[in-house]
Formats: structure tokens, sequence, C-alpha cells
């Protein structure tokens, strides 16, 4: 779906004549591939270079070096822009900034009258994509007057659309309270469980990361550490070297095996913590009392 | 905060709410030229119940119109008192230095009916259409100028897109301006230079953020495939109906009316 080839990406820093004053690589040397139907997170710190590398796959920014091909074509090929744009949608993290419609149904509607869809089909794809996240009952409202959460699946549904066959979500949480960010979340897994819609999460919340398929870890503009999320949150030193945060559960598993415990590393859920140290039952009984 | 409309757009359902936005944008430039072509009393007593049918069909309470008349009560006035001692001709009553005329009078009342039908007629489009539609009724109607190279989609997306905006930047100034007065800046000084001056340190942040936003903006518009009118379909393209076609044969009914009381000299 996606290959990422030793990617380098410079910011150019400009003075006030606009001459080049100097420049900052924000990727070096990135290695990326991501195949079809599968959920990847991509976890890093502020100034990681994650936001950097989402806008090298929607081709908002162009590779200093190396190459991306999503679904076959190269961005920097000028010919392809549009389509991969409609093919690897975008979500954004502020969701203010990126609802243009002064109606929820026809902010949906943006990216596939920009493509130049026939008007019904337009209606056929609003309707499909407010049932997807769910929505359909808000598709008259004004977005000012919806929660953070349900703008953000506003945005989804946007993208969705224009059917996509990858979404980048760019930190879509960042911004939302916790509530907020279940509904997204939930939102997106559906879309890659029941659509099997190919999900790249960018975020610095690692509760949401433990759904992901696999997980890279972006450092100074660098792939630090890949795989699933119980091979990289069970190496708790290495994250904090990254000054990344492990889940909690985690974290805890992680102090009890250090005091002695026999548990296994990379515990990621509260259950398989309960399931490790023989609490499974016990909890079972709890719940149902 | 969140309840601003632009325009004060009247939700209810009627027939005026109804008509292609084209229609109810022409039609109200034809009635404010047609209010000008009438001199005479047969023709403001006709423009005056065309006006009343309007509002009646518009379910619009009268008091709600009524309330958007205050902002212009002190240009009405002073409108009024200019024409009504500054015209001359035949003196009626005259006192200290001030001459009421004949002419005079009845011009006074004229201009003042005339305003007052004029603001009325155009507040009823805005109360019975929402920007969006106006904003694509423009759009439309402006779609000949195109051959001018003049960028009509581009000026109706900008318009929207402002109407968006405008709430969230509303709000935002609220919130800038709590976080300066939490910090001890002072807004309800009586002195006007303070107050403007108080301004500054509002207006810069805000600029900042309006910039940031539209950075955003443009950037999500581009990644959901914005590339300007180009090949562009419509979601909700205006197409007439047959009631717009007779609410047209009624507006040229009208103006025909008004043309022909002007030449006969009614």
């Amino acid at each position: 779906m996606i290959q990422i080839r030793n990617l380098i990406h410079d910011y150019l820093r400009r003075d006030e004549e606009g001459n080049v004053e100097g420049s900052h690589r924000a990727i070096d040397h990135v290695n990326l591939d991501v195949h079809p139907g599968e959920f990847i997170a991509i976890l890093g710190h502020n100034g990681s270079g994650k936001s950097t590398l989402a806008k090298h796959i929607n081709a908002l920014l162009y590779p200093t070096e190396g190459t991306v091909v999503v679904d076959g074509m190269n961005t920097a090929d000028e010919q392809n822009l549009w389509k991969i744009r409609q093919e690897a949608g975008m979500v954004f993290q502020n969701p203010d900034n990126q609802i243009i419609g002064q109606v929820v149904e026809e902010d949906v509607g943006f990216g596939p009258e920009n493509m130049g869809v026939p008007t019904e089909e337009i209606w056929e794809r609003v309707n499909e994509s407010l049932r997807i996240v769910e929505i359909e009952h808000l598709r008259k409202k004004s977005p000012n007057r919806l929660s953070g959460g349900q703008k953000q699946r506003v945005s989804i549904a946007g993208v969705i659309a224009m059917h996509p066959k990858c979404i980048i979500l760019d930190e879509p949480t960042a911004m939302l309270d916790p509530s907020g960010r279940k509904e997204v979340i939930r939102a997106a897994r559906a879309l890659n469980k029941v659509e099997d819609i190919t999900i790249i999460l960018i975020t610095h919340y690692m509760e949401e990361a433990i759904y992901a398929d696999r997980v890279f870890v972006m450092d100074e503009g660098r792939i630090a550490m890949q795989g699933t999320p119980r091979e990289v949150f069970s190496d708790v030193d290495r994250m904090k070297e990254l000054r990344l945060d492990v889940p909690q559960v985690t974290l805890l598993a992680d102090e009890l095996r250090r005091k002695g415990l026999d548990l296994p590393a990379g515990i990621l859920t509260a259950d398989e913590l309960a399931d490790a140290l023989g609490l499974k039952e016990e909890t079972d009984v709890r719940k149902q009392a | 905060m969140k309840e601003i409309t632009l325009g004060q757009y009247y939700q209810t359902d009627s027939v005026l709410h109804r008509l292609d936005p084209r229609v109810k944008l022409i039609g109200t430039f034809c009635y404010i030229i047609s209010l000008f072509i009438v001199n005479s009393w047969p023709g403001y007593v006709a423009a005056g119940i065309f006006l009343a049918v309007m509002i009646l069909l518009s379910h619009v309470p009268f008091s709600y119109i009524v309330r958007g008349m205050k902002a212009i009560a002190f240009i009405l006035t002073v409108t009024v008192l200019f024409n009504l001692f500054m015209t001359p001709g035949e003196p009626l009553v005259s006192f200290w230095k001030l001459t009421v005329t004949r002419e005079g009078l009845s011009f006074a009342v004229k201009m003042a009916v005339r305003l007052v039908f004029l603001i009325i007629g155009s507040s009823l489009m805005t109360l019975t259409t929402t920007p969006t539609q106006l904003t694509n009724a423009m759009e439309d109607l402006m779609k000949p100028l195109k051959k001018l190279h003049v960028p009509v989609h581009e000026i109706a997306m900008m318009m929207s897109i402002a109407l968006r905006f405008i709430p969230i930047l509303m709000e935002e100034t609220d919130k800038i301006q709590k976080a300066q007065m939490a910090r001890g800046a002072d807004f309800e000084s009586k002195s006007i230079i303070q107050r403007v001056k108080s301004m500054v340190p509002i207006l810069v942040p805000l600029f900042i953020s309006a910039f940031r936003r539209a950075n955003d903006l443009a950037m999500a518009m581009e990644a959901r495939c914005y590339h300007g009118g180009e090949g562009r379909t419509r979601m909700k393209p205006l197409i007439y109906q047959r009631r717009d076609r007779i609410a047209y044969g009624v507006l040229a009914a009208f103006f025909c009316l008004c043309l022909s009381l002007r030449l006969l000299k009614f």
C-alpha cells in the first residue's frame, strides 16, 4: 500500500529577504512499508518528525531525498497528486480548522464535490459516511455546536466520503477530552475492521497504540523502534529513553516484574495483567456481583 | 456566543423560505430599483401592498422585522429633518430661523417611506435566506463575470469560509480577553483612549491565531482535493422549480406596474 524508501526531509530556514539561512532535518533516512488493511501506529514526542512523515504520504510535502510510493504512485509525480490525496485521506489535529461546511452534511460532501462526483452520488456517499461513523442524527447541525469528539468524527466522515484506501490520522485526539478520544479511536478501529481501510494513527497517547498491528516509534526524525505493540512496550527502559511513557498497566507489570514477580514482558491491558497474576477468576466473580 | 447568525436568519417554513435564493436576490434588487422609479403616492401604496403581502407570506413576525429598524432610526430622523427644513418652496409653518415648506414636507415623508420600505424589503431577504444559500446564489448569478476573469467561485468560497469562522474567532476573542483580565488588564476604563489601547493586546494574538488557522485550513482543504472551482460539482445545486418561475412572473408584473405609474405620471 505505502512504500517509503530512504526518505529525507529538510525544512529550510529563511531570513527576512527569503534567502536560505540553514536547514533542519526533520526526517532522516526513514524506511517504512504499510500493507493493505493494516492498522499502524506512529509514536514519538513533540518534534520527532511524525507529522512531517504523515504529510508526505498525502503529498502535502515532497521528499528532499528518497521516494514515497502510495498504491503504486510516486508522490513526487505531479500527475498523481489528486489521485493520491483521494486514496490517502488525512485527518488533522484541530477539528475547528479542518471543517469547511457550515452544516455537517455539507462538510462531508466537500471532498466529493472537489472530485467532481455527480450530485446524486455525493448524497449516497454522504449518507453512507455519516452512517459509518454513527453521526446521522447530527447531519443538519452546525459544526460549531458539536463536541470535540463529534467534530472529529465529522472530519473522518468527510474523508470516508472520498472513498480512500488509507486514512492517516495526525494526532486526531490531542485536543479532545477522554470520552471524545474514545469515540474517535473506536471509529478508527471500526473503519479498519469493518471497512478494511488501512489506518495510520499518529499519536502520543500510548493507550491508543495498543490496538495497532504494528507500532513505529520515531525520534529525531528516525525510526527508533518498531514491532508489535507487545514487543515495543515490553522495552520500558528504551521507551523512557525516547521520552515516551508506556501504558500504565504495562508500567505496573514491569515494576512488579523487577520486584521479583514472575510476569511475562509486554502486558498491555488490565485483563492480561489480572490473568498473569492468577486473578482472572476473582475479577470475573466480582464483575458478576 | 455560539448562536451568532449573520443576517439574522429567522427559521421557519414558508413559501419565501423555500424560494430559490437567486429569485430572492434578484427580487430584492428589483424592489429597491422600483422604489426609486415610483415618485407618486399611488406608486408607494402599490409598493407598500407588495411588501405587506411578502411579509405575510414569509411567516416572520412583524415585531421581529421592526426590531431590525432600530439600527437605522437615527439616519432616518436626520434625513427627514434635513429634507423637512432645507427644501425651498411655499412656506407652511415657520419659527425661529427654520421654515417648513409644502414641498419639504411631502419630500421628507416620501423619503422616509422609501427608506423604511427599502430596509424592510432587504431585511426580509436576509430573514428568509441562510448565508450559505446567499453565497451560492451570488456565485451562480455572477457566473457570467467569469468571462471577464473575475474569480467568482473563489469570492463565494471566501465568503462562506468567513461566515464559518466568525463564531470561532468571536469565541477566541472572548477567551483572550478573559485571559488578559485574569492577569489584571483593564477593559472597563471610562476613557475611550484607554479602551482602544487595551484592544491592542487582544488583536495581536487574535491575528496570529487567525493566520495559523488559515494555514491549517488551507492544508486541510488541499488534503481533501480542493483545487478551485474547476471541475467541481455541487452537492446542493440550485435548480429552478415551478414556484420560482411564478415568483419571477409576479416580480415582472410588479416592476411593470411601477414603471407604468411613473411613465403615465400618476
